[in-house]
């Protein structure tokens, strides 16, 4: 991980007890501006609550979290606008942040959905709202990215087009990511530091590591850890749609 | 020109419906109808007290108003009761509570009918004052308050995790519904002061494909109710508030025809 004085959150066994049930428990991370801090693990692990514990939605938590900065953006897990709120691409982008119309184009065009722009958000389908989160979080250059499950809905082909764009956010707008995510082979390739989330930390660090890891492994089954083999050779070629491989230009 | 009733009344339901607008589209987009009638029912017990002990009575609905509406947010937080059930109690609790100090009140003629539905000709030049300067605090307040409140409603958390604080903003959201049931229970009686909110507010979803059409829309149907619906209550001589609400009722239906597909995205 980085050094210090790049760090924008810090978690020391920060942890939530719920009517005498842990949800989460003893999760200590960091993230550091330019890199991407992936929480993968199986479903009511606790990824979702750690991403929360992170942005301070808990007014009441064991063990401690530190943040450094307040330029924050957040996609959700779960978005729901309600019919009666007639709501619009455009007037979504401005939520919570005033933005040029300069502004509000190029992120959109970076998340490929510029077109909806004056789209009424519940005419969206689930991959293009999922864009459209992904474009208003990056809008107003965050420091602190935390995305929970960003591509859910989206196709394979988005899916690794938005993973790829996820990484050029980090590197140009050099800003920390937390990403939380379960489908771990295509996440892996995109991301800096790992931790295996069970309702406490399996195992953590670079993805390569974390693969290896015999907690892995138990968690998600011998075949997810060859998964990642895929990603550790040079990839010097491209797969198209319709299966055939390509070599890449660079 | 003041002496002129109908001249006070119109004066009064431009302030009233002015406000309305956009209190009753936050009123619907957070789901809080019931959340209306309970401040209003708990208004008729701020009404008794201030006969009982002769206090102001705008200033007694809004503090009792306001003080369920902070019980409200308190027990939200402590118990694990649906919104709905806590609502429900509060509200009927109010209004009990209300109608037994009403039993020990049997000594004061009481209009309890134009405390209900409204009395037109019972506003006087200081709840005129009252309607004017408490709407447009009121919306001064809204105006600031706008974007973290627009942002929470919604996603609460979003707005939260990105530095704007929801639960001071929805705390500061229901005082003003309180202030609102306040300045407007003469005009538009404490039963209907709910529909003035949400039946404007529902024809202009109709129409709206935007939030800030939809706010604009709800104003001025609510002024086309308080403009038709006196002029008829007048003529035809109905009560007031009732006369209101039947007029924006019609606009609503209106509306309906209206619709396009779009609008219903």
């Amino acid at each position: 991980m980085g050094n210090n004085e790049n760090i924008l959150v810090k978690m020391s066994n920060a942890g939530i007890l719920m009517n005498d049930k842990w949800l989460v428990k003893d999760v200590s991370l960091e993230i550091h501006k330019g890199e991407i801090v992936t929480i993968i693990g199986p479903n009511g692990s606790g990824k979702s609550t750690t991403a929360k514990i992170a942005l301070g939605l808990f007014e009441k938590i064991n063990g401690h979290v530190d943040r450094y900065t307040n330029k924050i953006s957040y996609v959700p897990q779960k978005v729901l606008i309600d019919w009666t709120l007639p709501l619009r691409v455009i007037d979504f982008m401005t939520l919570t942040q005033d933005l040029e119309s300069d502004e509000i184009k190029y992120s959109l065009n970076l998340t490929g959905v510029e077109h909806l722009m004056s789209r009424n958000i519940r005419e969206l389908s689930g991959g293009e709202f999922q864009r459209v989160l992904l474009a208003r979080a990056i809008a107003k250059k965050p420091e602190l990215l935390v995305l929970d499950e960003p591509v859910q809905g989206v196709d394979f082909a988005g899916e690794v087009a938005l993973y790829a764009l996820i990484k050029k956010i980090s590197e140009t707008l050099n800003c920390g990511i937390l990403l939380i995510s379960h489908d771990l082979h295509v996440v892996m390739s995109a991301t800096d530091y790992v931790v295996c989330l069970n309702g406490h930390v399996c195992c953590s660090g670079s993805p390569v590591d974390v693969a290896k890891d015999k907690n892995y492994k138990e968690l998600f089954g011998e075949r997810s850890s060859q998964l990642l083999s895929i990603y550790e050779h040079d990839h010097d070629h491209v797969h198209t749609a319709d299966g055939n491989i390509e070599k890449s230009e660079n | 020109m003041f002496d002129d009733f109908l001249f006070r009344a119109l004066l009064a339901g431009i302030g009233i419906a002015l406000v309305t607008g956009p209190l009753g589209c936050f009123v619907v987009w957070r789901r809080m109808s019931f959340f209306g009638d309970t401040l209003s029912h708990s208004a008729l017990l701020g009404v008794l007290l201030s006969v009982a002990f002769n206090l102001n009575i705008s200033l007694t609905i809004f503090a009792v108003s306001s003080l369920i509406a902070l019980i409200l947010l308190r027990l939200q937080k402590t118990t694990n009761l649906p919104n709905d059930a806590l609502l429900g109690l509060l509200s009927h609790s109010a209004l009990a509570v209300g109608m037994v100090v009403l039993g020990f009140l049997s000594f004061i003629r009481f209009d309890i009918m134009g405390l209900l539905f409204g009395d037109i000709l019972s506003v006087n030049v200081y709840d005129l004052l009252a309607i004017w300067i408490g709407g447009a605090f009121i919306l001064l307040v809204l105006w600031y308050i706008w974007k973290p409140l627009f942002a929470s409603t919604v996603n609460y958390e979003l707005a939260e995790a990105e530095g704007m604080n929801p639960e001071r903003v929805n705390a500061i959201f229901t005082i003003l519904l309180a202030a609102l049931i306040a300045i407007s229970i003469k005009m538009v009686g404490l039963l209907l002061i709910t529909g003035m909110l949400i039946i404007p507010t529902t024809m202009a979803r109709n129409l709206s494909n935007n939030p800030k059409k939809m706010v604009i829309l709800s104003i001025i149907g609510g002024l086309l109710s308080v403009f038709i619906g006196l002029y008829t209550s007048f003529e035809i001589n109905t009560s007031s508030g009732p006369t209101i609400v039947v007029v924006a009722l019609i606009l609503f239906i209106l509306s309906l025809v209206g619709i396009r597909k779009k609008n219903y995205g």
